[in-house]
């Protein structure tokens, strides 16, 4: 079997007696987009947080691009891009500045960053809004100036939490069309989301609530396994569920 | 290994170029505090507001009265004719000091036994009071001195001693006060910017970005505190440079082996910040805790107030203040001129602490999120 993207065992994280993510175990492969679906507090953001190195896992394994994040988390961070929930680039900076930042900050050499940045500028259309202030720009583009930061290093697997949210629906096709882009690429998306849609365009699906995977599969496989015959009708149920 | 320094470096120099308002507090601080303190703070008091009960109203009288007028230290601001009119005067405020004059003064004067004055201080304020209380003594020794040696047919006075203050002669405030201030307000303002730096990231939300890069905590930090290291160098120049033309403080000593230490200084300082910085959560909390520590640097560096008249418990205190040492090299060098020969301790302990509080900092910094 090749190398899995990412390859997750028991992968728990307690905050004090809370335990935001129970023995989750997950198996990515390159190329893939994957969602991660569940109501809010149902763990999501946590595991992204411990497979980009951002949290430690209490107990259990992960595996990011074949390197453990609890051994080696700057090694998984070269490899790794992420997109946090809340837009987390310069205000005060420009989009050129800010992509120029993150391109030295990635440790791009000179000459490489310059082409990989006009590449990055091309891919998203970001060319017109270069000398832009981050404070200046409307969500859509907020959120495309963090994915092309997030790119510039040519990333194995690519981390977005929530990227969509409060984001236009034509700016959300766009950007959707941009992932679908990457993946065919041979990047790995791992995204998670609260919108029906966005969980279609998956490839496969992990569903959580309470902490724990309670359906993994394509979007159809994973309504099924919740009991319900379209994707909202099995996330609906599970809210439901949660809520009692 | 440090590649990344640069780019963090320049991120801060243009996020602190393009903040214009924290960057006009920065220059503009220091020009308004040197005026503020240049004016504002004399030591040397004189001039105390005083009330005269002349009881005995003589040439003799008048002429002791003004000899009093005459070292400057005390101003007749009124004539009282009783007792309870002086004291309540001094109660009031209306006066410092009150001179009385007894009938008697002529009188025993003449007859060669002790005539007696008595002056009256409000030592409140101990550091107002002090120079009236040893005017009024020299008073005294001047009339004494006179009579005794008339009396004795002497020409000249048996002993004298000469005292010539050094490194100060004119014993000017502001050449005790600039060259401290330039320390405070290095101290105030390099640790208040970074104390800020780090969790200004973390509450905006941009740490979380930066901390899933590869950057190093050693790169963060450095890139971090470099761009104000410029700052502090300027804030430095505009306080000397103002003190130099408008309050006349010398520049004895090699200005460029102060700028050298001062580097260390600035250092030592902006890495106390970043160590603040890694200690509190939120914005407010890194204001609240560097105001905790600016106030025992000015009242125990030897700012404004003699290290030497302090408990030996707070002299030792003072001494663990960065601010404290640059103290000694900031009036080593501007007043005496002294060079590294006499300065190399201090020199070492500020490198020594600028070099403990960065590997402190870079060791309690997480780049995690928990």
């Amino acid at each position: 079997m090749s190398q899995a993207a990412v390859e997750t065992r028991d992968l728990t994280r307690r905050f004090g007696t809370l335990v935001a993510v129970r023995q989750l175990t997950l198996r990515i492969e390159p190329g893939e987009v994957f969602g991660l679906l569940g109501p809010n507090g149902s763990g999501k953001t946590t595991t992204i947080r411990m497979l980009c190195g951002l949290l430690e896992p209490t107990t259990g394994s992960a595996l990011v691009a074949g390197i453990d994040v609890a051994v080696a988390p700057e090694q998984v961070k070269q490899r790794i891009g992420y997109m946090s929930q809340k837009f987390g680039l310069y205000e005060d900076l420009t989009v050129a500045e800010n992509l120029d930042f993150y391109g030295g900050i990635y440790g791009l050499p000179q000459a490489a960053r310059a082409a990989r940045s006009s590449e990055v500028i091309a891919f998203l259309e970001l060319d017109r809004r270069l000398d832009e202030l981050g404070s200046q720009l409307s969500g859509g583009w907020k959120q495309r100036l963090a994915l092309g930061c997030a790119l510039l290093h040519r990333p194995v697997v690519l981390f977005l939490d929530e990227p969509t949210a409060g984001v236009d629906p034509a700016a959300r096709r766009n950007f959707w069309r941009a992932i679908s882009e990457l993946a065919t690429q041979g990047t790995t998306v791992i995204v998670t989301t609260h919108y029906m849609d966005e969980a279609e365009r998956c490839g496969r699906l992990a569903m959580l609530s309470g902490g724990h995977l309670i359906a993994l599969g394509t979007p159809g496989e994973v309504a099924a396994q919740v009991g319900g015959r379209t994707l909202e009708d099995a996330f609906i149920i599970l809210q439901e569920r949660d809520e009692r | 290994m440090m590649s990344r320094f640069w780019p963090m470096f320049r991120k801060e120099f243009v996020q602190m170029r393009r903040d214009r308002l924290t960057l006009g507090i920065m220059i503009g601080i220091p020009v308004v505090q040197l005026l503020l303190f240049g004016y504002a703070i004399q030591t040397d008091v004189r001039n105390l507001a005083t009330v005269v009960l002349d009881q005995s109203r003589t040439p003799e009288s008048r002429d002791v009265i003004a000899a009093f007028q005459n070292t400057g230290n005390f101003r007749i601001v009124a004539h009282v004719d009783d007792r309870p009119a002086l004291d309540r005067a001094i109660a009031r405020g209306d006066a410092q000091a009150g001179i009385i004059v007894p009938y008697d003064y002529p009188r025993r004067l003449g007859r060669g036994t002790t005539a007696t004055l008595q002056v009256i201080v409000d030592a409140g304020d101990p550091l107002a009071s002090q120079a009236a209380i040893s005017a009024a003594a020299g008073v005294a020794q001047v009339r004494n001195l006179a009579i005794l040696s008339h009396a004795t047919g002497r020409a000249s006075v048996p002993v004298e001693v000469r005292v010539r203050p050094r490194y100060n002669p004119g014993l000017r405030s502001p050449n005790y006060i600039v060259p401290g201030l330039v320390g405070v307000i290095l101290t105030i303002t390099m640790v208040l910017i970074t104390a800020m730096a780090i969790v200004r990231e973390r509450e905006r939300g941009t740490l979380e970005q930066l901390i899933v890069t590869p950057i190093t905590k050693t790169e963060l930090m450095l890139g971090k505190i470099a761009p104000y290291v410029g700052v502090g160098l300027i804030q430095m120049t505009a306080v000397l440079a103002l003190g130099r033309f408008v309050f006349d403080v010398p520049l004895t000593g090699n200005v460029l082996l102060l700028y050298t230490i001062a580097l260390i200084f600035v250092v030592a300082s902006l890495a106390l910040g970043l160590f603040i910085s890694t200690l509190v959560r939120t914005q407010q909390q890194a204001m609240q805790v560097s105001f905790f520590f600016v106030l025992p640097n000015i009242l125990l560096s030897g700012f404004m107030f003699p290290r030497q008249a302090m408990p030996e418990v707070f002299q030792w205190m003072g001494l663990l203040l960065p601010l404290t040492h640059f103290l000694k090299v900031l009036r080593g060098i501007l007043l005496k001129g002294v060079g590294l020969e006499a300065l190399w301790q201090e020199v070492l302990v500020l490198a020594g602490f600028a070099a403990l509080m960065i590997v402190l900092s870079v060791r309690r910094f997480r780049k995690t999120l928990d």
